[in-house]
Protein backbone atom coordinates (compact mmCIF):
# COMPACT_ATOMS: atom_id res chain seq x y z
CA UNK A 1 0.00 0.00 0.00
CA UNK A 2 1.22 3.64 -0.60
CA UNK A 3 2.60 5.08 2.62
CA UNK A 4 0.14 8.18 2.30
CA UNK A 5 -2.83 5.76 2.13
CA UNK A 6 -0.99 3.33 4.79
CA UNK A 7 -0.41 6.62 7.08
CA UNK A 8 -3.89 7.29 6.82
CA UNK A 9 -5.52 4.01 7.66
CA UNK A 10 -2.87 3.97 10.72
CA UNK A 11 -4.30 7.05 12.23
CA UNK A 12 -7.74 6.39 12.21
CA UNK A 13 -6.62 2.83 14.00
CA UNK A 14 -4.87 4.26 16.14
CA UNK A 15 -7.13 7.21 17.03
CA UNK A 16 -9.66 6.06 20.06
CA UNK A 17 -13.39 5.09 18.62
CA UNK A 18 -14.75 8.07 19.91
CA UNK A 19 -12.76 10.55 17.84
CA UNK A 20 -12.64 8.78 14.67
CA UNK A 21 -15.98 10.15 13.20
CA UNK A 22 -14.78 13.74 13.69
CA UNK A 23 -11.44 12.66 12.45
CA UNK A 24 -13.58 11.40 9.07
CA UNK A 25 -14.99 15.12 9.15
CA UNK A 26 -12.04 16.65 9.31
CA UNK A 27 -10.64 14.70 6.00
CA UNK A 28 -14.79 15.44 4.61
CA UNK A 29 -13.83 19.05 5.46
CA UNK A 30 -10.65 18.68 3.27
CA UNK A 31 -11.88 17.48 0.40
CA UNK A 32 -10.88 19.62 -2.29
CA UNK A 33 -13.54 21.91 -4.41
CA UNK A 34 -13.28 20.66 -7.98
CA UNK A 35 -11.23 22.85 -10.79
CA UNK A 36 -12.87 24.84 -12.83
CA UNK A 37 -12.10 22.67 -16.18
CA UNK A 38 -13.94 19.46 -14.29
CA UNK A 39 -16.50 22.42 -12.44
CA UNK A 40 -17.87 23.28 -16.02
CA UNK A 41 -17.63 19.56 -17.21
CA UNK A 42 -19.53 17.77 -14.46
CA UNK A 43 -21.37 15.21 -17.29
CA UNK A 44 -18.11 13.92 -17.67
CA UNK A 45 -17.21 12.36 -14.11
CA UNK A 46 -17.82 8.99 -13.57
CA UNK A 47 -21.20 8.83 -10.43
CA UNK A 48 -20.50 6.27 -8.02
CA UNK A 49 -23.41 3.99 -7.20
CA UNK A 50 -22.21 2.35 -4.30
CA UNK A 51 -22.71 5.67 -2.48
CA UNK A 52 -25.77 6.41 -0.54
CA UNK A 53 -25.10 9.71 -1.73
CA UNK A 54 -24.32 11.38 -4.99
CA UNK A 55 -20.78 11.23 -5.52
CA UNK A 56 -18.95 11.65 -8.92
CA UNK A 57 -15.29 10.83 -9.64
CA UNK A 58 -12.95 11.88 -12.49
CA UNK A 59 -9.62 10.27 -12.66
CA UNK A 60 -6.68 11.80 -14.90
CA UNK A 61 -3.89 9.36 -15.82
CA UNK A 62 -0.34 10.38 -16.56
CA UNK A 63 2.39 7.45 -17.32
CA UNK A 64 3.83 8.69 -13.87
CA UNK A 65 1.12 10.03 -11.87
CA UNK A 66 -2.71 9.87 -11.78
CA UNK A 67 -5.16 12.54 -10.72
CA UNK A 68 -8.10 11.92 -8.32
CA UNK A 69 -10.92 14.32 -8.39
CA UNK A 70 -14.08 13.51 -6.25
CA UNK A 71 -17.30 15.77 -5.61
CA UNK A 72 -20.07 15.22 -3.23
CA UNK A 73 -22.52 17.81 -1.64
CA UNK A 74 -21.97 18.76 1.58
CA UNK A 75 -25.07 17.19 3.03
CA UNK A 76 -23.21 14.19 2.30
CA UNK A 77 -20.12 14.48 4.57
CA UNK A 78 -19.54 10.32 5.10
CA UNK A 79 -19.19 10.39 1.28
CA UNK A 80 -16.62 13.23 1.33
CA UNK A 81 -14.87 11.96 4.03
CA UNK A 82 -14.47 8.65 2.16
CA UNK A 83 -13.79 10.57 -1.10
CA UNK A 84 -11.22 12.63 1.06
CA UNK A 85 -9.17 9.73 2.29
CA UNK A 86 -8.40 8.21 -1.22
CA UNK A 87 -7.71 11.64 -2.72
CA UNK A 88 -4.93 12.46 0.30
CA UNK A 89 -4.39 8.58 -0.39
CA UNK A 90 -3.48 8.07 -3.58
CA UNK A 91 -3.96 12.17 -6.15
CA UNK A 92 -0.20 11.49 -7.36
CA UNK A 93 0.43 8.14 -6.93
CA UNK A 94 1.48 6.35 -9.77
CA UNK A 95 -0.69 3.98 -11.78
CA UNK A 96 1.09 1.32 -10.36
CA UNK A 97 0.87 2.26 -7.03
CA UNK A 98 -2.69 2.84 -7.43
CA UNK A 99 -3.53 -0.92 -8.79
CA UNK A 100 -1.38 -2.10 -6.17
CA UNK A 101 -3.71 -0.92 -3.31
CA UNK A 102 -5.52 -3.89 -1.25
CA UNK A 103 -9.18 -3.52 -2.23
CA UNK A 104 -10.15 -3.65 1.38
CA UNK A 105 -7.36 -1.51 2.97
CA UNK A 106 -10.16 0.63 5.09
CA UNK A 107 -11.17 -2.76 6.63
CA UNK A 108 -8.25 -1.85 9.16
CA UNK A 109 -9.22 1.91 10.15
CA UNK A 110 -11.72 0.91 12.99
CA UNK A 111 -14.44 2.07 11.19
CA UNK A 112 -16.84 -0.62 10.99
CA UNK A 113 -18.84 -0.13 14.43
CA UNK A 114 -19.62 3.61 13.76
CA UNK A 115 -20.24 3.33 9.82
CA UNK A 116 -22.39 0.36 8.49
CA UNK A 117 -21.21 -2.14 6.47
CA UNK A 118 -23.49 -0.71 3.04
CA UNK A 119 -21.86 2.54 3.83
CA UNK A 120 -18.48 1.25 4.03
CA UNK A 121 -18.95 -0.69 0.50
CA UNK A 122 -18.76 2.84 -0.84
CA UNK A 123 -15.45 3.02 0.15
CA UNK A 124 -14.73 -0.05 -1.99
CA UNK A 125 -17.01 1.32 -5.14
CA UNK A 126 -14.70 4.37 -5.43
CA UNK A 127 -11.74 2.64 -4.71
CA UNK A 128 -12.91 0.06 -7.84
CA UNK A 129 -13.59 2.62 -9.90
CA UNK A 130 -10.48 4.78 -9.50
CA UNK A 131 -8.67 1.17 -10.68
CA UNK A 132 -10.66 0.54 -13.07
CA UNK A 133 -10.03 3.81 -14.60
CA UNK A 134 -6.38 3.56 -14.23
CA UNK A 135 -6.37 0.25 -15.52
CA UNK A 136 -7.70 1.79 -18.53
CA UNK A 137 -5.68 4.55 -19.13
CA UNK A 138 -2.51 2.67 -18.74
CA UNK A 139 -0.83 2.36 -22.40
CA UNK A 140 -0.85 -1.01 -23.21
CA UNK A 141 1.76 -3.43 -22.71
CA UNK A 142 3.80 -4.04 -25.43
CA UNK B 1 -46.55 18.29 32.07
CA UNK B 2 -46.04 17.51 28.68
CA UNK B 3 -44.78 20.41 26.08
CA UNK B 4 -47.57 22.10 25.16
CA UNK B 5 -48.83 21.02 21.38
CA UNK B 6 -48.40 22.35 17.99
CA UNK B 7 -51.80 24.28 17.46
CA UNK B 8 -51.26 24.46 13.26
CA UNK B 9 -54.48 24.25 11.29
CA UNK B 10 -52.45 20.90 9.28
CA UNK B 11 -51.13 20.07 12.05
CA UNK B 12 -54.53 19.95 14.13
CA UNK B 13 -56.41 18.09 11.13
CA UNK B 14 -54.18 14.61 11.53
CA UNK B 15 -55.53 12.35 14.00
CA UNK B 16 -52.96 12.93 16.52
CA UNK B 17 -51.90 16.32 16.15
CA UNK B 18 -49.65 15.91 19.24
CA UNK B 19 -47.22 14.06 17.22
CA UNK B 20 -45.84 16.58 14.87
CA UNK B 21 -44.43 20.00 15.00
CA UNK B 22 -43.83 22.50 12.46
CA UNK B 23 -40.26 24.02 12.43
CA UNK B 24 -41.98 27.23 13.96
CA UNK B 25 -43.14 25.65 17.02
CA UNK B 26 -39.90 23.91 17.64
CA UNK B 27 -38.21 27.32 17.13
CA UNK B 28 -40.18 29.24 19.36
CA UNK B 29 -40.18 26.06 22.01
CA UNK B 30 -36.37 25.04 21.36
CA UNK B 31 -35.49 26.16 25.08
CA UNK B 32 -39.02 24.56 26.89
CA UNK B 33 -38.04 22.30 29.64
CA UNK B 34 -38.57 18.84 29.53
CA UNK B 35 -38.22 19.00 25.63
CA UNK B 36 -34.93 17.43 23.98
CA UNK B 37 -34.01 17.32 19.95
CA UNK B 38 -32.69 14.29 19.32
CA UNK B 39 -31.28 14.20 14.77
CA UNK B 40 -31.16 11.20 13.33
CA UNK B 41 -29.35 11.06 9.88
CA UNK B 42 -28.86 8.83 7.57
CA UNK B 43 -25.32 9.75 7.15
CA UNK B 44 -23.52 9.17 10.46
CA UNK B 45 -21.47 12.39 10.04
CA UNK B 46 -24.17 14.85 9.05
CA UNK B 47 -25.16 16.38 12.92
CA UNK B 48 -21.30 16.76 13.18
CA UNK B 49 -21.32 19.20 10.70
CA UNK B 50 -24.15 21.42 12.06
CA UNK B 51 -27.35 20.58 14.01
CA UNK B 52 -30.54 22.37 15.43
CA UNK B 53 -28.84 24.38 18.65
CA UNK B 54 -29.27 22.07 21.91
CA UNK B 55 -30.11 18.59 19.82
CA UNK B 56 -29.06 15.57 20.81
CA UNK B 57 -27.56 12.99 18.15
CA UNK B 58 -29.12 9.23 17.83
CA UNK B 59 -27.35 6.86 15.25
CA UNK B 60 -30.08 3.90 14.41
CA UNK B 61 -26.92 1.99 13.31
CA UNK B 62 -24.25 2.95 16.56
CA UNK B 63 -26.82 3.67 19.14
CA UNK B 64 -30.05 1.33 18.58
CA UNK B 65 -28.89 -1.37 16.99
CA UNK B 66 -27.69 -4.21 19.05
CA UNK B 67 -24.02 -4.63 17.86
CA UNK B 68 -24.15 -8.51 17.79
CA UNK B 69 -27.60 -9.89 16.52
CA UNK B 70 -30.06 -8.40 13.94
CA UNK B 71 -31.77 -6.86 16.53
CA UNK B 72 -32.24 -3.78 18.23
CA UNK B 73 -30.53 -3.06 21.49
CA UNK B 74 -31.82 -4.40 24.97
CA UNK B 75 -33.73 -2.54 27.80
CA UNK B 76 -30.16 -2.11 29.50
CA UNK B 77 -28.77 -0.75 26.67
CA UNK B 78 -31.81 1.58 25.10
CA UNK B 79 -31.68 3.17 29.10
CA UNK B 80 -28.56 3.73 28.94
CA UNK B 81 -28.88 5.89 25.62
CA UNK B 82 -31.75 7.78 26.46
CA UNK B 83 -30.07 9.00 30.14
CA UNK B 84 -26.93 9.88 28.51
CA UNK B 85 -28.96 12.06 26.52
CA UNK B 86 -30.65 13.71 29.11
CA UNK B 87 -34.09 11.90 28.04
CA UNK B 88 -36.44 11.33 31.27
CA UNK B 89 -39.59 8.76 30.28
CA UNK B 90 -41.66 11.97 30.77
CA UNK B 91 -39.82 13.70 28.24
CA UNK B 92 -40.90 15.23 24.88
CA UNK B 93 -38.68 14.36 22.21
CA UNK B 94 -38.94 15.65 18.78
CA UNK B 95 -36.90 14.02 16.16
CA UNK B 96 -35.56 15.32 12.87
CA UNK B 97 -32.75 14.12 10.67
CA UNK B 98 -32.21 14.03 6.75
CA UNK B 99 -34.15 12.83 3.59
CA UNK B 100 -37.65 13.29 4.32
CA UNK B 101 -37.21 12.30 8.13
CA UNK B 102 -36.49 8.42 7.02
CA UNK B 103 -34.52 7.85 9.93
CA UNK B 104 -35.74 9.94 12.50
CA UNK B 105 -39.04 8.02 11.70
CA UNK B 106 -37.16 4.83 12.32
CA UNK B 107 -35.43 6.24 15.65
CA UNK B 108 -39.10 6.88 16.94
CA UNK B 109 -40.17 4.00 16.03
CA UNK B 110 -37.67 2.11 17.68
CA UNK B 111 -37.99 4.35 20.76
CA UNK B 112 -41.76 3.45 20.62
CA UNK B 113 -41.02 -0.15 20.82
CA UNK B 114 -39.48 0.86 24.34
CA UNK B 115 -42.75 2.60 25.13
CA UNK B 116 -41.42 5.87 25.28
CA UNK B 117 -44.76 8.30 25.64
CA UNK B 118 -44.38 11.28 23.95
CA UNK B 119 -42.36 11.20 20.67
CA UNK B 120 -43.08 13.89 18.00
CA UNK B 121 -41.05 14.73 14.20
CA UNK B 122 -40.64 17.59 13.03
CA UNK B 123 -42.45 18.13 9.98
CA UNK B 124 -39.70 18.74 6.80
CA UNK B 125 -36.55 17.94 9.20
CA UNK B 126 -33.13 18.80 8.55
CA UNK B 127 -33.96 20.60 5.16
CA UNK B 128 -36.66 22.74 6.19
CA UNK B 129 -35.00 24.03 9.00
CA UNK B 130 -31.71 24.83 6.62
CA UNK B 131 -33.64 26.03 4.11
CA UNK B 132 -35.97 28.43 6.24
CA UNK B 133 -32.38 29.94 7.51
CA UNK B 134 -32.89 28.54 11.08
CA UNK B 135 -30.29 28.19 13.42
CA UNK B 136 -27.49 25.80 13.22
CA UNK B 137 -24.75 24.84 15.72
CA UNK B 138 -21.57 22.39 15.95
CA UNK B 139 -21.93 22.82 19.61
CA UNK B 140 -22.68 19.15 20.80
CA UNK B 141 -24.63 19.30 24.05
CA UNK B 142 -23.34 17.26 27.37
CA UNK B 143 -26.54 17.01 29.49
CA UNK B 144 -26.85 15.85 32.67
CA UNK B 145 -27.82 12.13 33.29
CA UNK B 146 -31.65 11.95 33.42
CA UNK B 147 -31.81 8.26 34.91
CA UNK B 148 -34.00 6.68 32.74
CA UNK B 149 -35.31 3.48 34.08
CA UNK B 150 -35.17 -0.12 32.39
CA UNK B 151 -38.15 -1.05 30.67
CA UNK B 152 -38.88 -3.71 28.50
CA UNK B 153 -39.10 -3.54 24.85
CA UNK B 154 -42.73 -4.54 23.76
CA UNK B 155 -42.48 -5.93 19.86
CA UNK B 156 -46.19 -7.11 20.13
CA UNK B 157 -47.78 -4.28 19.09
CA UNK B 158 -46.17 -2.56 16.28
CA UNK B 159 -43.37 -5.03 15.49
CA UNK B 160 -43.83 -8.12 12.93
CA UNK B 161 -42.09 -10.95 12.48
CA UNK B 162 -41.38 -13.06 9.41
CA UNK B 163 -43.78 -16.27 11.08
CA UNK B 164 -46.37 -13.61 11.59
CA UNK B 165 -45.60 -11.66 7.99
CA UNK B 166 -46.35 -14.97 6.84
CA UNK B 167 -49.61 -15.64 8.45
CA UNK B 168 -50.68 -12.39 7.20
CA UNK B 169 -51.07 -13.24 4.19
CA UNK B 170 -54.46 -13.49 3.01
CA UNK B 171 -55.64 -12.68 6.26
CA UNK B 172 -54.36 -9.03 6.44
CA UNK B 173 -52.79 -6.15 4.21
CA UNK B 174 -49.46 -5.53 3.27
CA UNK B 175 -47.85 -2.49 2.57
CA UNK B 176 -44.45 -2.41 0.38
CA UNK B 177 -42.89 0.44 0.88
CA UNK B 178 -40.27 0.56 -1.67
CA UNK B 179 -39.80 1.48 -5.24
CA UNK B 180 -42.04 0.37 -7.96
CA UNK B 181 -38.73 -1.74 -9.27
CA UNK B 182 -38.18 -3.37 -6.38
CA UNK B 183 -41.71 -3.77 -5.98
CA UNK B 184 -41.92 -5.48 -9.27
CA UNK B 185 -38.66 -7.49 -8.41
CA UNK B 186 -36.77 -5.98 -11.49
CA UNK B 187 -34.21 -4.40 -9.25
CA UNK B 188 -32.90 -5.62 -5.72
CA UNK B 189 -32.13 -2.66 -4.74
CA UNK B 190 -33.20 0.68 -3.92
CA UNK B 191 -31.54 2.93 -7.57
CA UNK B 192 -28.45 4.25 -7.09
CA UNK B 193 -28.16 2.29 -3.94
CA UNK B 194 -26.05 -0.51 -3.30
CA UNK B 195 -26.95 -4.20 -3.40
CA UNK B 196 -27.31 -5.52 -0.03
CA UNK B 197 -27.44 -8.75 -0.32
CA UNK B 198 -31.05 -10.15 -1.44
CA UNK B 199 -31.23 -13.68 -3.94
CA UNK B 200 -34.93 -13.22 -4.69
CA UNK B 201 -36.39 -10.27 -6.05
CA UNK B 202 -40.29 -9.25 -6.03
CA UNK B 203 -42.42 -8.97 -3.25
CA UNK B 204 -45.17 -10.48 -0.57
CA UNK B 205 -47.83 -11.72 -1.84
CA UNK B 206 -51.09 -9.32 -1.93
CA UNK B 207 -48.63 -6.47 -0.49
CA UNK B 208 -49.71 -2.72 -2.08
CA UNK B 209 -46.83 -0.93 -3.29
CA UNK B 210 -47.16 2.67 -2.13
CA UNK B 211 -43.56 4.11 -2.17
CA UNK B 212 -42.94 5.74 1.04
CA UNK B 213 -41.78 9.10 -0.23
CA UNK B 214 -45.37 9.87 -1.78
CA UNK B 215 -46.56 10.76 1.63
CA UNK B 216 -43.98 14.09 1.33
CA UNK B 217 -44.52 16.72 -0.44
CA UNK B 218 -41.33 16.36 -2.60
CA UNK B 219 -40.33 20.49 -2.52
CA UNK B 220 -40.09 21.01 1.63
CA UNK B 221 -40.15 17.44 2.73
CA UNK B 222 -43.54 18.32 5.08
CA UNK B 223 -46.18 15.56 5.09
CA UNK B 224 -49.01 15.98 2.37
CA UNK B 225 -51.93 17.09 4.49
CA UNK B 226 -54.39 14.56 6.08
CA UNK B 227 -56.75 14.49 3.23
CA UNK B 228 -54.42 14.00 0.23
CA UNK B 229 -52.80 10.91 3.04
CA UNK B 230 -56.12 9.55 3.20
CA UNK B 231 -57.12 10.00 -0.61
CA UNK B 232 -53.68 7.37 -1.16
CA UNK B 233 -53.90 4.80 1.36
CA UNK B 234 -57.26 4.77 2.09
CA UNK B 235 -59.26 5.47 -1.31
CA UNK B 236 -56.49 4.05 -3.58
CA UNK B 237 -55.05 1.06 -1.96
CA UNK B 238 -58.31 0.66 0.10
CA UNK B 239 -56.65 0.82 3.68
CA UNK B 240 -59.17 0.78 6.84
CA UNK B 241 -57.99 2.81 9.97
CA UNK B 242 -59.68 -0.75 11.81
CA UNK B 243 -57.23 -2.98 9.30
CA UNK B 244 -55.00 -4.97 10.61
CA UNK B 245 -51.92 -4.02 8.70
CA UNK B 246 -48.51 -4.60 7.96
CA UNK B 247 -45.66 -2.69 6.16
CA UNK B 248 -42.23 -3.93 4.83
CA UNK B 249 -39.47 -2.27 2.88
CA UNK B 250 -35.87 -3.12 2.75
CA UNK B 251 -34.78 -2.87 6.48
CA UNK B 252 -37.63 -1.57 8.10
CA UNK B 253 -36.43 1.95 7.66
CA UNK B 254 -38.54 3.67 4.85
CA UNK B 255 -41.66 1.38 6.22
CA UNK B 256 -40.88 3.07 9.62
CA UNK B 257 -42.02 6.44 8.17
CA UNK B 258 -44.98 4.85 6.65
CA UNK B 259 -46.14 3.41 10.00
CA UNK B 260 -46.01 7.11 10.94
CA UNK B 261 -48.20 8.04 8.18
CA UNK B 262 -50.76 5.48 9.11
CA UNK B 263 -50.82 5.05 13.03
CA UNK B 264 -50.32 8.96 13.78
CA UNK B 265 -51.37 11.12 11.15
CA UNK B 266 -54.10 8.68 10.13
CA UNK B 267 -55.05 7.16 12.85
CA UNK B 268 -54.73 3.55 12.50
CA UNK B 269 -55.40 1.58 15.45
CA UNK B 270 -53.33 -1.54 14.31
CA UNK B 271 -50.18 -1.28 12.04
CA UNK B 272 -46.91 -3.15 12.79
CA UNK B 273 -43.76 -2.44 10.73
CA UNK B 274 -41.49 -5.84 8.95
CA UNK B 275 -38.36 -4.85 10.38
CA UNK B 276 -36.98 -8.12 8.44
CA UNK B 277 -38.05 -6.59 5.38
CA UNK B 278 -36.60 -7.62 2.00
CA UNK B 279 -33.27 -8.86 3.08
CA UNK B 280 -34.81 -11.20 5.04
CA UNK B 281 -37.66 -12.16 3.01
CA UNK B 282 -35.69 -12.58 -0.26
CA UNK B 283 -33.73 -14.40 1.03
CA UNK B 284 -35.63 -16.94 3.73
CA UNK B 285 -36.13 -20.09 1.80
CA UNK B 286 -39.70 -21.36 0.82
CA UNK B 287 -41.42 -17.94 1.40
CA UNK B 288 -43.96 -17.25 -1.33
CA UNK B 289 -43.05 -14.41 -3.44
CA UNK B 290 -44.83 -12.95 -6.24
CA UNK B 291 -43.46 -10.30 -9.09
Amino acid sequence: MRDALHEIVEEFADTPKELRLPLLLDFANALPALPERLEDDRDSMEPVEECQAPLFLAVEVQPDEVRLFFDAPPEAPTSRGFASVLHQGLDGATPEEVLATPNDFYLSMGLDELVTPLRMRGMAGMLARVKRRVAEGMPAAS
Amino acid sequence: MPVEFDQDPKIQAYAHPERLVTTEWLAAHLDDPGLVVAESDEDVLLYDTGHIPGAVKIDWHADLNDPLTRDYVDADAFAALMSAKGIAPDTTIVFYGDQNNWWAAYALWVTSLFGHADVRLLDGGRKKWMDEGRPMTTEVPSPAPAGYPVTERDDSVIRAYREQVLAHIGNGKLVDVRSPGEYSGELLHMADYPQEGALRGGHIPTAANVPWRRAANEDDGTFLPADQLAAIYQDEIGLGTGDDVIAYCRIGERSSHTWFVLTHLLGFDNVRNYDGSWVEWGNAVRVPIEK
